[in-house]
């Protein structure tokens, strides 16, 4: 329940520019003042990035939803034999996109972890799109991924992501982050990577010049408290590298596996994203990511700190299968069409925020 | 009066939108300061989609000889109602085209049958029908509202008032009894002591002042007669419609933010209406969710069926569980109500 109209001290931080802490930022979680946070977001937002909003041309592959984890909440993931389970060929990858109606400047990239691919299989892939489309920014592999082909190269997490930088990845994508609290993430996806694992492989990637973003998926079995300790471990990282572009607060779709029913009502979608810009003060963008939030709720979050949306994409697999009801593709017209409406400067981006055009 | 307009104006198109949000939440908690918010558990049923309006932004009419066209069986109706109930339904809202093969007698006949068979809420008939009920018998809109009345409607949807702009009007629904004669049939019902609502399609062609001629019309209305529960603007729905097509080539769509503005503006203006309805069915569940904070204390219907908007694309699969859920989660405290706001039960 939450506390309706209480007085926030927490302003008078916001306003002298002064860096929250955990217990400011679970005040806001804890306040009504849906308002107040959205316009103290809203200037945060402004401050960096005046009116502009970014989107971006872009493609989702997902070359297997075959995976070894089965998280219980995944929706997308099946076992070999299961009906509905594919794994596409490099060639087959290749033809999709050479099929592309629409051009694309921005790939991203992830997928099952597939019990039989060598970690040569995803060098070869990344190289060849590169031939062929050498324009093209690749967004790939989850740090889950990353994680599974430290396993397979048996180059460790350093030579793996240079191997991989190699050949021709641009940046990660923030996926697989969930929630970092242990107890929490022991309950809603025991089969993945550990907290501090994935924290672990965006500094090795910074650290090597990859840049990435990071994602925290909310509503579900968490607290306030939980996902301000994650926050708190984003900003953290974030000051001593330097390397995250975009935060992506995911709001969770319920599925049957899982004990809760709950999802994120559209006001806490808005307040997460607000209470997120004024806390991750040193993250350059809050990304309002239209495929999980619905394209309305994408467009209010303008106004409560989100600078960007994400992109045109085509091929949205993950989240779809998890029941998401949004549209599979917005396009560019329509992507303007919303941030103009809002009063916002539209700005075409590329997958490392250099404007397009 | 003119700073009223001015000031209307400038919040269509100045005001920042989370100050507006701001103005429109604290008259809210001014008429509504329980946090609760209601819904009507009931039953939207088209008995016929015949239509000789043909309006160019529905996508829900056919023609008489078309092979779907159709006047709903007797036996399927009085079915839905007692499904209705069964669900908990304390109304049912009948709605449908414009049919030449229907005459008040029928209507009559309907409704009394249905008031013989069982205690529920009869919300029927939107001005337009009613206003074509009337021209076919040559009767007076007074009349024929007293006869519906005589037979057992209770209540009247506020739908078809789309924009009661006469320069609207005539550009997407011309044959569409105009802004007077709308006005007319509430404030007839209003006199009979009916009570009815109020309600407002905006993203056509309409321009600020036309929104804001809307809003004073209703506004004057209800100071006379005090007749309206409620106000329920939405946006119109551009799939499978002609002027759908002409939209989305032209100005593009109504969004997100065009429809908290005019909700919240809404609520502002229309300070002599008790409540403002969240219209999830078009905006979605997230979206009206919001819009609790934009001004409307009302989550609407739980609609068991709702053919007209179905047929423009948008498909919503809710049941009250689902709207009790959607409404807690908010920090609202829900409540199921009748025809005229009140709480029958707290959830
Ligand atoms: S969430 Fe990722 S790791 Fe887990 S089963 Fe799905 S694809 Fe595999
Ligand atoms: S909106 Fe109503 S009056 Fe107009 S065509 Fe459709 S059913 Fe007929």
């Amino acid at each position: 329940m939450l506390e309706w109209h209480v007085s926030l001290r927490v302003f008078d931080k916001i306003y002298a520019a002064e860096r929250l802490d955990s217990d400011d930022a679970l005040e806001l979680f804890h306040s009504d003042d849906l308002f107040g946070i959205g316009r103290a977001a809203s200037s945060a937002a402004e401050t960096r990035h005046d009116k502009k909003v970014y989107y971006t041309r872009n493609r989702h592959i997902n070359p297997t939803n075959l995976c070894v984890n089965r998280c219980k909440f995944c929706a997308f993931s099946r076992s070999v034999g299961q009906d509905g389970a594919y794994a596409m060929t490099i060639d087959e990858i290749l033809h999709t996109l050479a099929a592309s109606a629409s051009p694309f400047n921005e790939l991203h990239i992830v997928g099952g972890l597939h019990p039989d691919w060598p970690f040569s299989y995803y060098l070869e892939l990344i190289s060849k799109i590169k031939l062929h489309h050498p324009h093209v920014q690749i967004k790939a592999f989850t740090a889950v991924e990353i994680d599974h082909f430290t396993k397979l190269s048996g180059l460790g997490l350093q030579g793996t992501l240079s191997k991989l930088k190699a050949h021709g990845l641009d940046m990660l994508p923030g996926g697989g982050a969930e929630i970092f609290n242990e107890g929490v993430r022991a309950r809603l996806c025991p089969e993945k990577i550990h907290a501090s694992r994935w924290l672990e492989i965006h500094e090795a990637a910074h650290n090597l010049g990859i840049k990435s973003n990071a994602t925290m998926l909310y509503g579900h079995i968490e607290t306030y408290e939980d996902r301000v300790e994650h926050l708190m471990a984003l900003r953290q990282l974030q000051d001593s590298t330097g390397g995250f572009q975009a935060f992506i607060p995911l709001s969770y779709q319920p599925v049957d596996a899982v004990e809760t029913t709950r999802y994120p009502s559209g006001i806490d979608d808005l307040k997460t994203i607000a209470i997120s810009r004024l806390v991750l003060d040193n993250f350059p963008h809050i990304k309002a990511y239209w495929i999980m939030l619905g394209q309305k709720i994408c467009q209010i979050a303008l106004f409560f700190g989100a600078t960007d949306i994400d992109g045109t994409v085509i091929e949205e697999k993950i989240a779809h299968s998890a029941g998401a009801s949004s549209a599979p593709a917005l396009t560019t017209a329509e992507m303007i069409h919303l941030i103009t409406r809002a009063h916002k400067e539209a700005v075409q981006r590329n997958a490392t925020y250099e404007e397009v055009q | 009066m003119d700073g009223k307009l001015k000031q209307a104006a400038r919040h269509l198109t100045e005001t920042p939108l989370l100050e507006l949000g701001q103005m429109a939440d604290d008259c809210r908690v001014v008429l509504h300061p329980e946090h609760i918010v209601t819904f009507i558990v009931d039953r939207n049923i088209n008995y016929t989609n015949v239509c000789v309006n043909k309006c160019s932004f529905c996508a829900f009419y056919k023609d008489e000889g078309s092979p779907e066209a159709y006047i709903i069986d007797e036996g399927v109706l009085m079915e839905k109602i007692s499904e209705t109930i069964a669900l908990g339904g304390t109304q049912i809202l009948i709605q449908g085209g414009l049919n030449p093969s229907l005459n008040i007698a029928y209507y009559s006949a309907l409704l009394q049958k249905i008031k013989k068979m069982f205690t529920i809420n009869i919300h029927g008939f939107s001005p337009p029908e009613i206003a074509y009920m009337a021209s076919k018998a040559g009767l007076s809109i007074r009349e024929t509202v007293i006869t519906l009345k005589d037979a057992g409607l209770d209540s009247i949807p506020g739908g078809g008032a789309e924009i009661l702009s006469d320069r609207v009007r005539q550009l997407i629904s011309p044959r569409k009894i105009n802004t007077a004669t709308w006005l007319e049939v509430m404030k007839e019902a209003h006199l009979l002591g009916m009570r009815t609502t109020a309600t407002m399609m905006f993203g056509t062609v309409e321009t600020p002042q036309d929104i804001i001629a809307h809003l004073e019309a209703i506004w004057r209305l209800q100071g006379q007669t005090g007749g309206f529960t409620a106000f329920i603007p939405w946006t119109f729905q551009p799939g499978g419609s002609v002027l759908g097509r002409e939209i989305i080539d032209s100005t593009g769509h109504a969004t997100a933010v065009d429809y908290l503005r005019v909700l919240a503006l809404s609520r502002i203006y229309l300070d002599n209406i008790k409540n403002i309805q969240a219209s999830w069915v078009t905006q979605g569940i997230k979206t009206a969710q919001v819009a609790l904070r934009f001004g409307a204390n009302d989550f609407g219907s739980t609609m068991i069926e709702e053919n007209v908007v179905k047929a423009a694309g948008v498909a919503f699969m809710v049941s009250k569980n689902d709207i009790i859920g959607a409404i807690k989660s908010t920090g609202f405290r829900p409540a199921q109500r009748d025809t005229y706001y009140n709480v029958l039960n707290y959830f």
